[in-house]
């Protein structure tokens, strides 16, 4: 079985600044991936690598057989890649009904001229979208929340919006990035599930940037630790976590 | 009747305005910009029309020229995101303003020397007599304006709430990274919404022009036209319609029951009176109640 997302001897400079370092990884289909890594380890710019927001100095990125590097930002969201952000990037003067339905926007197929009319094709899929819609909402407890601008919700529930609208447009692969971040220990066993949930019900594989250990060893089937852009080990959660590197990039020399 | 024939004559020139204004806010919801050369481009579209239309000029009949005109300038406006404005992006909202003043004066420049400084009438087939409705004067092209203003608010409206283009543009605007991998070729979405602008323009240019002679001077109308997107809250479209009726009525009852002079100023009293006590514009302010 090729994997699903295979990156290859990808290098990222920013000027004399090495961000990713000859680092090689592949994510299976179903599996649920996290990259772990102290502050600065580049994590957060490898998912901007597989979004296209990066072109790598050196190396592949593929996905599903095809070279992702060949394709533009705006053109990933087609293969089914979705992703969320650390820092929460919602539409913030739209509901959250209108956030999710946007996450419809790659299955949308029906001309301008029909939909200025809204003839009875977009009526249908309109209501298709909504039905889709609407199940992310009910699989998230979104319901409170439907007719809610984003602009006046509390933190955690952005989180999950953003989570829903990342699951609305259907993907093969879900990137989170610390999907964890700032969320109370309560939300963060939710996130748990719902993970747990994505993985199990809908199939889809996760690649995520987590901090929480608790939440990467809870749901996580392997484990990838970064240091200064290069790996630094990779496997099983308890064993990247017993790896000696991996204890010293985080602790310091000695610790071990 | 003084009064009937003041508001009608008012809506009418409102209603250009409004057009104008239009183009400002499409601009500004969708790229967060703002084209100081919208009067310009109402202007230059007239001027195409007037180049394609008149009998001086090329001579082709109004009904070819006029969508011709409107596409010309849907273009021009696409070429001007792409080939200029593209690369300002990541620049100080500064430079685009700036850019667009310039661009204004370009515009004025280049159309003077096409087709002179003197003023011209469009041979245009909207300007065509007077009605006369129980005392009050209705010029053909007056109705003409009146009926496509609206015909455009709605089809702009429906444009922005129904297609997914229209859907994608306002995305674009709010947050563009997520537009980015919601699958929305952002780039290529904004320079769409400087082209519709464009023909928007030049379907004000079509009806201003129908209504009376133009020069290239005609295009420092769009301060008014800003003033009156200003009053209508700036991000939005009936917003921006009903500014463009604000002033455009404002003006003939201040020329007449005011002294000489307080008509030219009334829509910037206006302004300044709605900054002032409204600062986001009339409609924004329902808006935030809505949140």
């Amino acid at each position: 079985m090729k994997p699903l997302l295979e990156i290859a001897n990808a290098t990222l400079k920013f000027g004399g600044v090495v961000a990713v370092n000859d680092l090689s990884f592949s994510v299976e289909e179903g599996e649920v991936y996290a990259i772990v890594g102290p502050n600065g380890a580049g994590k957060s710019t490898v998912f901007n690598l597989i979004s296209r927001f990066y072109q790598p100095y050196e190396g592949s990125i593929s996905f599903d057989g095809q070279n992702l590097l060949d394709r533009k930002a705006d053109a990933v969201a087609d293969l089914g890649i979705a992703r969320t952000f650390q820092n929460i990037e919602l539409f913030e003067h739209a509901t959250v009904l209108q956030n999710l339905l946007v996450g419809r926007h790659r299955h949308r197929r029906t001309t301008l001229v029909e939909e200025m009319v809204f003839a009875p094709r977009v009526r249908r899929e309109e209501r298709k979208h909504r039905e889709a819609v609407e199940e992310v909402i009910d699989f998230l407890d979104l319901q409170p929340y439907r007719d809610k601008m984003i602009a006046g919700l509390p933190y955690g529930v952005r989180k999950v919006v953003e989570l829903g609208r990342a699951l609305a447009s259907g993907p093969r692969l879900l990137l989170l990035d610390e999907p964890a971040s700032g969320l109370s220990v309560e939300e963060t066993q939710d996130m748990r599930w719902w993970i747990d949930d994505i993985r199990k019900q809908m199939g889809i594989t996760v690649l995520m940037v987590e901090h929480d250990m608790g939440l990467v060893s809870g749901v996580c089937d392997r484990v990838l630790a970064l240091a200064d852009g290069a790996k630094l080990a990779e496997g099983t959660p308890a064993q990247v976590q017993a790896d000696p590197a991996v204890i010293e990039a985080y602790l310091g020399a000695g610790a071990a | 009747m003084d009064v009937l024939q003041l508001l009608v004559s008012g809506l009418a020139n409102g209603c250009v305005y409004g057009l104008i204004a239009l183009g400002f806010v499409l601009i500004y919801k969708a790229t967060e910009q703002v084209n100081f050369a919208q009067g310009d481009f109402m202007m230059l579209g007239a001027f195409i029309t007037l180049g394609l239309t008149n009998a001086h000029y090329l001579g082709l009949p109004f009904w070819l020229a006029a969508p011709l005109a409107i596409c010309i300038m849907a273009v021009l406006g696409y070429l001007l995101d792409y080939f200029v404005l593209r690369h300002l992006f990541g620049q100080s909202q500064t430079a685009v303003v700036i850019l667009t003043i310039a661009l204004g004066f370009v515009i004025r420049f280049v159309a003077g020397a096409i087709w002179s400084h003197e003023p011209q009438t469009l041979e245009s087939p909207l300007a065509i007599g007077d009605f006369n409705v129980g005392g009050v004067v209705l010029g053909m092209a007056d109705i003409a304006v009146i009926v496509v203003t609206v015909l455009m608010t709605f089809f702009l409206y429906q444009f922005f709430q129904r297609t997914k283009l229209g859907l994608a543009m306002q995305a674009a605007s709010q947050n563009q990274m997520a537009a980015y991998f919601m699958g929305i070729p952002v780039k290529r979405v904004q320079g769409m919404i400087w082209g519709l602008s464009g023909a928007v323009a030049a379907v004000a240019g079509i009806l201003f022009a129908s209504k009376g002679a133009i020069d290239p001077n005609a295009g420092l109308l769009g301060i008014k036209a800003f003033a009156a997107a200003v009053i209508g809250g700036f991000g939005s479209l009936p917003g921006a319609l009903l500014g463009g009726l604000i002033v455009g009525v404002i003006e003939p009852f201040a020329a007449r029951y005011l002294a000489a002079g307080y008509s030219q100023i009334a829509p910037y009293a206006l302004l300044l009176f709605v900054l002032v006590f409204r600062p986001h514009g009339l409609f924004a302010q329902v808006r935030t109640k809505k949140v």
